[in-house]
């Protein structure tokens, strides 16, 4: 199996249908299909062992995509924000390689870093004419699809490999063919060199719906394109949603998102007042909390339509609760919660989530993190309840041990969040020589609002109780996150030292 | 035949081209009546009458117990069967669309 089946299969079925809007521009499933075997034949006849894309999502890293698919090389597409430095080393990693970047990166590219260096214009130009009639992929399930770079916190990034079976599994498994029908399209703002990116690609191409790239995001933006393409589907990142929703509140405008039938998110956690804003501002949207991780080819549980209006607002906390919660694992996939040890655990008992099923890889380059059943320890903590429905608590790595008690940062941020004044929070673990490790609050107030330290400590101690009530508390500006909405602890520990 | 999941298979009559998406072992896989193949060659002959229901672009055709299924990747006269029982088309999952 190759994941070229999922565009073979569209541009077989239905080949004048539009596959792709870019800046206006549609291109159809028969034009990205002949383009793609045309940058197949040029990537084989380059010699090249992989294919990357440095830049922002356009027609060329789809091409890019499946072209590398059919030449049987991994896409391994980078970060356009990392520092030149950081991505010629990154670079240097792939070689030798086809490398398809942005027109203002070209120039940044090391000299004779990259055998083969085009500019995505260039690139769409000499593919775009076509090039074989047919094209035979490597049926190859074995065979490194797809590898990202995950930001590692400390040293050189990792490389997260997928292989065809593993996101082809994942579409196979989550999407049925051309199920969409002709007027829906999706939006996706999420880049090419992430997770979301390359599963939004394929599940898209293998539903036939309707790509819609919004290369940079921006709240403004964002619903310009749904009204002007009658957008009906997007995936947005937490911190995405958040500022379409300050957009509308502070412009007071009624947009246009009379097409928008689903939205679905996912990429961190989504802070619930958030989603219950959503729910109100727009009730005609089905919407969906998606959790995955690189190294499961996406999303391995849902929070679906009808859990979200079910649990919203619901008389008995033990439903409305799980609004907080990403929902059930997808049917061909297996969650168990396991205790330090590696014994699984019941229900409600919090541990590390472990997953298993075909679209989990869970491998770097030189290194395979599943057991020998094939289960995943993801370093995500959490619980599942009776029914099923799966709680995440944070990174296992961000557990604060304090005086030998085991705290979740996210379990005191929630309680901290809820006070009127507070826009945003991380809590961390600080060095203690009482402790070991205590706990202290960065704080982002609301604008124009205030709340004093002890306000906040009194909240926490009522809330839960003393052993979770933040030692330090700053208050500062704005927290770091990266560029896709991810909070950075280790620089939210900066402010304490 | 030999199966296992990923095995690419082709219509002896027809256009029919599938993949297997579960199941492994020595199955008579056959389509429009006749031996499926690993390797295309020109499809000779027409579908038996009796296997001439077709097959649809990406359904997932499986066994009455579920153990072998297939996923058709291109379309053709012929009707696919396992030791002369037609497969079935699997119904479609409702999953909303998370990405």
């Amino acid at each position: 199996m190759n994941i070229s089946l999922v565009l073979q299969m569209a541009a077989d079925t239905f080949p004048d249908r539009v596959a792709l809007t870019h800046k206006g521009v549609h291109f159809t499933y028969g034009q990205i299909h002949a383009a793609a075997m045309a940058a197949a034949a040029r990537i084989v006849d380059s010699g090249t062992d992989y294919v990357s894309y440095l830049g922002e999502s356009s027609p060329a890293s789809v091409i890019a995509l499946f072209g590398a698919a059919m030449a049987g090389r991994p896409f391994a597409p980078l970060n356009y924000r990392l520092t030149a430095p950081e991505t010629n080393r990154l670079i240097e990693r792939l070689a030798p390689v086809y490398l398809i970047a942005d027109a203002d990166k070209v120039p940044t590219v090391a000299g004779g870093a990259a055998r083969v260096l085009l500019s995505g214009d260039d690139f769409l130009g000499l593919v775009a004419g076509g090039g074989p009639e047919e094209w035979d992929a490597p049926q190859d399930e074995e065979g490194v699809a797809v590898q990202l770079f995950t930001s590692g916190t400390t040293g050189e990034p990792k490389a997260a490999l997928l292989r065809n079976q593993n996101l082809l599994g994942y579409v196979l498994g989550t999407v049925e063919f051309a199920s969409a029908q002709e007027d829906e399209a999706t939006l996706v703002s999420v880049p090419p060199y992430h997770i979301a990116g390359i599963s939004a690609i394929l599940s898209s191409i293998y539903a036939m719906r309707r790509i819609v790239q919004l290369p940079q995001f921006s709240p403004a933006e964002w619903l310009g394109q749904c009204s002007a393409q009658q957008v009906t589907n997007a995936f947005v990142v937490p911190t995405m949603l958040s500022r379409i929703i300050d957009h509308i509140d502070e412009t007071g405008g009624h947009p246009d998102l009379g097409a928008l039938r689903a939205l679905a998110f996912g990429g961190g956690k989504m802070p619930l007042p958030v989603v219950e804003r959503a729910l109100t501002l727009f009730p005609h949207v089905a919407f969906a909390n998606a959790y995955g991780l690189t190294e499961t080819s996406s999303t391995i549980a849902l929070l679906g339509p009808d859990d979200h209006r079910e649990a919203h607002g619901h008389p008995d906390p033990l439903i409305a609760r799980r609004l907080d919660s990403v929902g059930k694992p997808l049917p061909t996939v297996e969650v168990e919660i396991r205790d330090e040890d590696g014994k699984p655990l019941g229900p409600d008992q919090m541990g590390e989530v472990c997953v298993r099923g075909p679209q989990v890889s869970g491998e770097y380059q030189g290194r395979k993190l599943t057991d020998e059943d094939g289960w995943f320890p993801t370093r995500d903590a959490g619980f599942l309840d009776k029914d099923g429905f799966l709680f995440l608590a944070g990174r296992i790595d961000d557990v604060i041990v304090r005086g030998g008690e085991n705290i979740s940062p996210g379990e005191v941020e929630k309680i901290l969040r809820e006070h009127a004044a507070v826009q945003d929070v991380a809590v961390i673990g600080v060095p203690s020589v009482e402790w070991g490790e205590t706990l202290a609050a960065a704080v982002v107030c609301k604008l124009g609002a205030a709340v004093s330290v002890d306000e906040l400590k009194d909240l926490v101690r009522r809330k839960l109780r003393s052993s979770r009530v933040p030692e330090h508390v700053r208050f500062i500006d704005a927290l770091p996150y990266n560029e896709m909405g991810k909070l950075l602890r280790r620089n939210v520990k900066a402010f304490f030292t | 035949m030999q199966i296992k999941a990923g095995t690419k298979l082709h219509s002896a009559v027809c256009d029919t081209d599938v993949m297997v998406i579960k199941g492994s072992g020595d199955v008579a896989l056959t389509c429009g009546g006749r031996d499926m193949v690993t390797a295309r060659s020109t499809a000779v002959g027409e579908p038996d009458a009796a296997f001439a229901g077709g097959t649809a672009m990406g359904k997932r055709y499986q066994n009455a117990d579920g153990s072998v299924e297939l996923l058709c990747i291109k379309p053709g006269k012929g009707t696919l069967a396992i030791d002369g029982v037609p497969l079935e088309v699997k119904a479609a999952k409702a999953l909303p669309s998370s990405d």
